[in-house]
């Protein structure tokens, strides 16, 4: 160890993985549809997308998380947004892709992503 | 990127409890799931309610599982971590709002009046991983250290802090650096003591289990101040856990060059070594412990020359406490100001407790200097369990003394403690209730310092073996009201008398139950009871003839045949053959059977 730079630079590549042991209070929470249903349609990647583009994008108050069955199977998988004070979001059908520019679009940039949304697919569906 | 991590506790006693075996099924049950890539099993230190062990928590939700058996381990797996679902049976039962809703850890009564500085890692890092202890600012005040401060300025810092030695003493941090910084020579040492030897206390154990690292680097701060490069860790060898995590430690740190040469480029070189202790609890005595360093008889000499002048191999030493110098990071980080701000003028910052005895959770706190007994006995250790009472509690094992229920309120800090007779020791807490006999526990420590004198002076070594023999001869009913006048009068003569520590110390369980239960020795010595019921050589056990039914229970379970008595008529013990294993009372189904 030479500087306190070389010190900063472990810390903050560390600092990933410490993250989510302090993220149990976190505002914003996304939660993934990871019932039998979700699963075999696709969930798993979409969860792993979240996790990953989350923390690159260093959101420390963002919590993703798991959740049971919601009961809407034929959209799975399905992704809840909750951000206290504002109307939960969810989105169905999502794969990694689509979860890549929710976090973008959504949790980054605070626009809803309406086409991934239930609203749009249920019409759509119709 | 793990998008879960799944913390086990590691330290001794959820080892104990399987935890060993829950990591390996965990890891086999996630494999198979094909779960390797997503989710991070973590081995951690101590998380401090060792009463519910063996204990995980699953994050990013933080569920907080108790009791977690390797038969539990497929369902937290198959539910929890591939489908989301949280099993609820197996949550701390605290932590349950509704069948959807879990709160968080830290407002369980539990977390909720306990403020971690020490412990601030144990439970939250993989003690094995350096990068983990760096994510969590470790190493930043070593380099803070090194690159901006002088070492006038550490030692400053720590007077200005206030910060008093954990062992026990309470002798200022900030003195000793100041003391052993001003004694030129060619070379200086830097040692941590972490010979825990009290029975019941297991903080320092847990520190080195959960956040090894804090240690080392504060080592490293105070060999900058004072101008040491070399340090010793001692520690004891009945530690397998600590000392291995010690020594991953000190080779990680050493592998990134945070201990070695020229330590970020600042000329400083400073480095650390185990020695092992056999277990000899005089060995926590300062100058017995450099003694045993220096491979010679763990015995203490006389003081002065004081260590910080004449320590080590003859040079000037600091020698501190494992709990002090999980302290100091902290300090150098946030400042001295903020290190006062916490707990009482007089005794700044927090302190550890090893909760034990009748207590329902048994386990680690800590808590500010100041919280009061009641509240660390009632809150956080969840009160006396059995519906039995709090009697006292004794502080400081052997070298302290007891606290009786009408000094509950009492603000825990290191003079308060000393004036009511007691003192902090290294933090050891012991619960008693109204079933604990004080003359028991007073003979349960000397038996403890008889083995433990090292014998070098007469008082402590044939002293304490001399009021043992007064508390057996009262505890078996044969004392007289001369002999506990003689105990007292034998007290301060061994107290006085005494080279180091252990033997000054050691009538203090004696004195202290004196002053505050005298008349549970007077009752023992001239009614011939034991007011606990706990002296077995002055309870007998009765059956109340209206109670009993006549069951039969307690006679075909009496391992010696005492009991006699026909079916459905009143049983009757005879007290010459009754060996007072209570058995009859634990299966009597009426409560006829009582201590007399």
């Amino acid at each position: 160890m030479k500087s306190l730079a070389e010190l900063q630079a472990i810390r903050d590549k560390a600092r990933a993985s410490v993250n989510i042991r302090e993220n149990a209070e976190a505002e914003t929470r996304v939660l993934v549809g990871m019932a039998t249903c979700g699963i075999a349609a696709g969930a798993r990647p979409v969860l792993n997308a979240f996790v990953e583009e989350v923390a690159k994008r260093g959101l420390k108050d963002t919590m993703v998380t798991q959740t049971g069955c919601i009961g809407i199977c034929q959209y799975e998988p399905v992704v809840e947004i909750v951000t206290p004070g504002k109307e939960k979001v969810t989105y169905v059908k999502m794969t990694a892709e689509k979860a890549v520019r929710v976090v973008n679009d959504h949790l980054v940039n605070g626009n809803v992503v309406t086409e991934y949304t239930i609203g749009a697919n249920a019409i759509g569906a119709k | 990127m793990f998008r879960s991590n799944v913390l086990v506790c590691g330290g001794t006693g959820c080892t104990s409890s399987h935890s060993e075996q829950i990591i390996e099924k965990l890891n086999e049950e996630i494999k198979a799931q094909g779960l390797d890539k997503e989710v991070n099993v973590i081995r951690t230190g101590c998380f401090g309610l060792c009463a519910l062990g063996p204990i995980m928590v699953v994050y990013p939700e933080g569920a907080f599982y108790s009791r977690v058996t390797p038969e539990d381990v497929p369902e937290i797996v198959s539910e929890h971590l591939l489908k989301g679902r949280i099993v609820t049976r197996l949550l701390y039962q605290e932590t349950v709002v509704d069948e959807n809703t879990t709160k968080s850890l830290n407002e369980t009564t539990f977390y909720a009046k306990q403020m971690r500085i020490a412990l601030r890692n144990c439970g939250v890092i993989n003690p094995e991983l350096i990068d983990e202890y760096i994510a969590q600012d470790g190493y930043a005040a070593l380099g803070k250290v090194l690159t901006e401060m002088t070492p006038q300025q550490v030692i400053d810092t720590m007077l200005a802090s206030g910060l008093r030695g954990r062992g026990g003493a309470g002798f200022p941090t900030g003195l000793k650096w100041k003391f052993a910084a001003a004694n030129a020579a060619d070379q200086k040492y830097a040692c941590c003591n972490a010979d825990e030897g009290d029975p019941g206390a297991f903080m320092d154990r847990s520190v080195l289990e959960g956040d090894p690292h804090s240690v080392l680097e504060a080592m490293a701060i105070a060999g900058y101040a004072i101008g040491a490069s070399q340090g010793y860790i001692y520690i004891r060898a009945e530690y397998p856990i600590a000392v291995k995590r010690l020594q991953i430690a000190i080779q990680q740190a050493r592998d990134y060059g945070l201990l070695g040469k020229n330590i970020f480029d600042s000329g400083f070189d400073f480095d650390i070594d185990i020695r092992l202790g056999a277990g000899a609890f005089v060995c926590g005595e300062e100058t017995a412990l450099m003694t045993s360093i220096e491979g010679k008889r763990g015995e203490p000499r006389v003081r002065p020359p004081f260590p910080a002048l004449k320590g080590l191999f003859g040079k000037p030493t600091v020698l501190n406490n494992v709990e002090t110098y999980a302290n100091i990071p902290q300090i150098i980080l946030k400042g001295a100001d903020w290190f006062k701000s916490i707990g009482t003028e007089k005794s700044p910052g927090t302190k550890v407790f090893a909760l034990g005895g009748k207590i329902t959770n048994t386990g680690l706190v800590e808590v500010p200097m100041g919280t009061t007994l009641r509240e660390v006995v009632e809150d956080i250790g969840g009160g006396v369990p059995g519906g039995h009472t709090f009697k006292a509690a004794q502080t400081g094992g052997p070298s302290g003394g007891c606290i009786p229920a009408s000094l509950i309120d009492t603000p825990i800090d290191y003079d308060n403690l000393i004036a009511i007779g007691s003192m902090m020791g290294s933090g050891g807490l012991i619960v008693m209730d109204e079933t604990t006999c004080m003359v028991d526990i007073a003979k349960f420590f000397l038996e403890f310092t008889v083995d433990e004198s090292c014998g070098k002076c007469t008082p402590c070594r044939v002293g304490t073996k001399r009021l043992l023999e007064i508390l057996d001869k009262i505890t078996k009913g044969n004392g007289t009201l001369e002999d506990i006048d003689r105990m007292e009068e034998l007290c301060y003569y061994i107290k006085e008398n005494s080279l180091c520590g252990l033997g000054q110390t050691a009538p203090n369980p004696v004195l202290s139950t004196l002053k505050y239960f005298r008349d549970e020795y007077v009752a023992h010595v001239t009614e011939h009871r034991c007011p606990a019921g706990a002296c077995k050589a002055l309870t007998n056990f009765h059956i109340e003839a209206d109670k009993c039914k006549g069951c039969t229970l307690c006679a075909r379970n009496c391992p010696v045949g005492a009991i006699s008595g026909k079916v459905k008529e009143a049983h009757v013990i005879d007290t010459e053959k009754c060996i007072k294993c209570g058995v009859c009372m634990e299966k009597c189904k009426f409560n006829a059977v009582v201590k007399k």
